[in-house]
């Protein structure tokens, strides 16, 4: 792979980048770390002249130092307290042993990269960066590439059988200018059945990259709520590759924060493999800046496999909302069901939404369709629910569920549909007018 | 209770009146119909009375009670007694429709100074509304009106008004897209409905609905007003005559 950079112009940024950072010393990882680093080299970090970072700017998530964010206190436990897990905390991105559960789960196991990167751990060997690497073409993510050369803490899951309860991550924050860069490697093995849950800011500024390989017959469940932080920032990578007949499926749930970016990038290998990915963001200008972007990469390699996008936001104030959704059929994937749609409800008229959908196909026998649409709330909606005694403010969260009703379905267990559910309703109790 | 006086009407995106002097009373315990040709102005009545937006009253005044009605906010109007039957019932993804129901039934009880219905009593209630209007348990749980017939749509109108118990019903072309079957089973909801403490106002275009829902006066209107008031006759007049020949003669 070449070690130079495409573009001359953004070598200083890009080297003055890897200079500042704080590389651990590595040991299986070692050579993918360095791999990742010329990756990152030649591609040069994200700038708005790049054809995926037009509607977002990615100054802040690239530059050697985060800015500051004062850490900010919901004052309510987090979304899924009430559910049965193993819980695992993150403080500003590094593993808190002491409010952490055991790591001893039946049907997974559970390692720290920090730590099993001096024992030998052979499945992650072939999973750590290879996804990243994978999902680097056609787009380069060079923000990926930056998280597989320096991510300093994570996870390592490997799911044998059906795992006994959901995998919770907790990412808490503290200090007001913490980078956090974390990395998670899952393997879902043939048959097995993962649900992991992430909830909590992170840190200041947050760079997550998750690999998630499904064998055949696998089954990875995600749920995750990012909020609700004002001045965070956050870039975050799911890369998945999915064999035969395996099922992935994530939903998140974004609520504030300065800047998200939300990159999905998964690959339907095997024949028969479902992906779903849905979103619900919400964001009001008027409490601090929001930006969030949804950037998602689909590739059908296989026949017979369907895949879902289903993206949400809900905007007010200024906020500004950002959907980048492509569905590739590569030649052969005959039968592919590909179906993706991104809305945004606009609560007031200054706020901005941007999508981009594209369709690729190199097969002949296959169905795709996507949609976008930007749309107030529905006047006569509105009137007839208030015609029935409901207050404005409650007819409009009603509406605003019912707009985020199709993103929130694609969570199957009802239980945490109703968390998410108490979370929106939640903001938008906060967030009248 | 329902006081109409001299109510002038327009859009208001457009210089155009649509209601040009109406005066109307509905007593406790009685049903009024206004029958009338399309652009009469019958439907622009129930919305400007029900509070919808787009309209500007230019003069007179409408009260339930005694109260200012054209001063509420919509919701408060509901709370005070007054309910539409849309003409269109306007579907709602993904809100069920029992939470739709509920949150309609609290909010105005809570308008009223009352407490919240329990979750038990709320499901007695609506169970037996729900019978007697023919709509299963499949129904109730749908998301509201979405994938519903029309003569569905006009059924769960009819058993939102049975759950929220208004003084004052408004009805907009309820028969709109009804077979018989289907407006036999709204009609009979509504005559159900009727006592001595409610009044109804019926807007229709065709007579058909008022063999089902015999009202005691039937008024007529035309170009923004009410030109002729009568008894149950005066339906069959129009059924047998048309508007032409009634409205030539009231010129």
């Amino acid at each position: 792979m070449a070690l130079l950079a495409k573009d001359p112009r953004r070598l200083p940024d890009t080297e003055a980048r890897i200079a500042a950072l704080e590389l651990p010393p590595g040991g299986w990882t070692r050579g993918a770390r360095a791999e990742a680093l010329a990756r990152l080299r030649a591609a040069g970090l994200p700038s708005r002249r790049d054809e995926y970072w037009r509607y977002t700017d990615p100054a802040a998530l690239a530059a050697p130092v985060p800015a500051e964010a004062p850490p900010f206190d919901a004052g309510e436990a987090h979304v899924f307290a009430a559910t049965e897990r193993l819980e695992i905390v993150f403080v500003d991105g590094v593993f808190d042993v002491a409010r952490s559960g055991d790591l001893r789960l039946a049907g997974v196991e559970i390692a720290r990269l920090a730590e099993a990167d001096r024992a030998d751990i052979h499945w992650a060997q072939g999973l750590y960066g290879v996804l990243e690497a994978h999902g680097q073409s056609p787009v380069p993510r060079p923000l990926a590439a930056l998280n597989t050369a320096a991510a300093a803490d994570g996870l390592l899951i490997r799911v044998t059988g059906r795992a006994a309860r959901p995998v919770c991550l907790v990412y808490e924050r503290r200090a007001p200018a913490a980078d956090a860069v974390l990395h998670h490697c899952v393997k879902v093995e043939a048959g097995a059945e993962l649900t992991l849950l992430e909830t909590g800011p992170a840190a200041a500024r947050l760079n997550l990259v998750t690999e998630v390989e499904v064998a055949a017959g696998g089954r990875f469940h995600h749920v995750r709520v990012q909020g609700r932080d004002h001045a965070r920032r956050a870039a975050t990578h799911i890369f998945a590759r999915l064999a035969d007949g395996a099922l992935f499926k994530s939903f998140t749930l974004t609520m504030n924060g300065a800047l998200t970016r939300n990159e999905a990038v998964l690959e339907l290998a095997g024949d028969r493999a479902v992906a779903h990915v849905a979103g619900a963001a919400l964001g009001d200008g008027a409490t601090g800046a929001f930006h969030h972007d949804d950037t998602v990469f689909v590739t059908h390699d296989a026949e017979g496999c369907e895949s879902r996008q289903v993206f949400k936001k809900v905007l007010k104030h200024g906020a500004v909302g950002v959907f980048q959704g492509k569905i590739l059929v590569r030649p052969g994937a005959q039968k592919t069901d590909g179906y993706q749609i991104s809305q945004s409800l606009l609560l007031d008229d200054d706020s901005q939404f941007l999508a981009k959908p594209e369709l690729e196909i190199y097969a002949d026998d296959v169905k795709c369709s996507h949609g976008s649409t930007t749309g107030a709330i529905d006047e006569t909606a509105l009137f007839y629910l208030r015609a029935r005694g409901i207050p404005r403010e409650t007819a409009v969260t009603l509406l605003v569920l019912s707009f985020l009703a199709d993103a929130i379905a694609e969570i199957e267990d009802e239980a945490l549909r109703a968390a998410i559910t108490g979370r929106l309703e939640g903001w938008m109790a906060r967030h009248r007018s | 209770m329902l006081t109409i006086r001299n109510l002038h009407v327009k859009l208001e995106d457009e210089d155009k009146a649509i209601l040009k002097g109406v005066d109307l009373t509905v007593e406790a315990g009685r049903v009024h119909a206004i029958m009338g040709p399309n652009g009469s102005g019958k439907s622009t009545l129930s919305y400007v009375l029900a509070g919808r937006g787009g309209y500007v009253v230019t003069e007179g005044t409408a009260t339930l009670d005694g109260r200012d009605l054209l001063a509420m906010e919509p919701e408060e109007r509901a709370a005070a007694g007054l309910f539409l039957a849309f003409q269109y019932p306007v579907e709602i993804p993904g809100v069920g429709n029992m939470t739709f129901l509920r949150t309609a039934l609290n909010a105005q009880r809570k308008a009223r100074g009352e407490g919240e219905i329990s979750a038990g009593d709320f499901l007695k209630l609506v169970r037996e509304k729900a019978k007697t209007l023919k709509i299963d348990a499949e129904m109730l749980k749908r998301p509201v009106n979405v994938g519903f017939s029309g003569g569905e749509k006009k059924r769960n109108e009819i058993l939102q008004m049975a759950v929220l118990e208004p003084r004052m019903c408004i009805l907009d072309e309820t028969d709109s897209g009804l077979d018989v079957d289907a407006m036999r089973l709204v009609a009979d909801g509504v005559n159900g409905l009727r006592d001595a403490g409610r009044g109804f106002l019926v807007i229709t275009h065709y007579q058909r609905l008022l063999d089902h829902i015999r009202p005691d006066v039937v008024h007529i209107m035309a170009d923004g007003r009410i030109v002729r008031t009568g008894g149950p006759d005066l339906a069959l007049e129009v059924e047998k005559n048309g508007y032409a020949e009634i409205l030539a003669g009231v010129a």
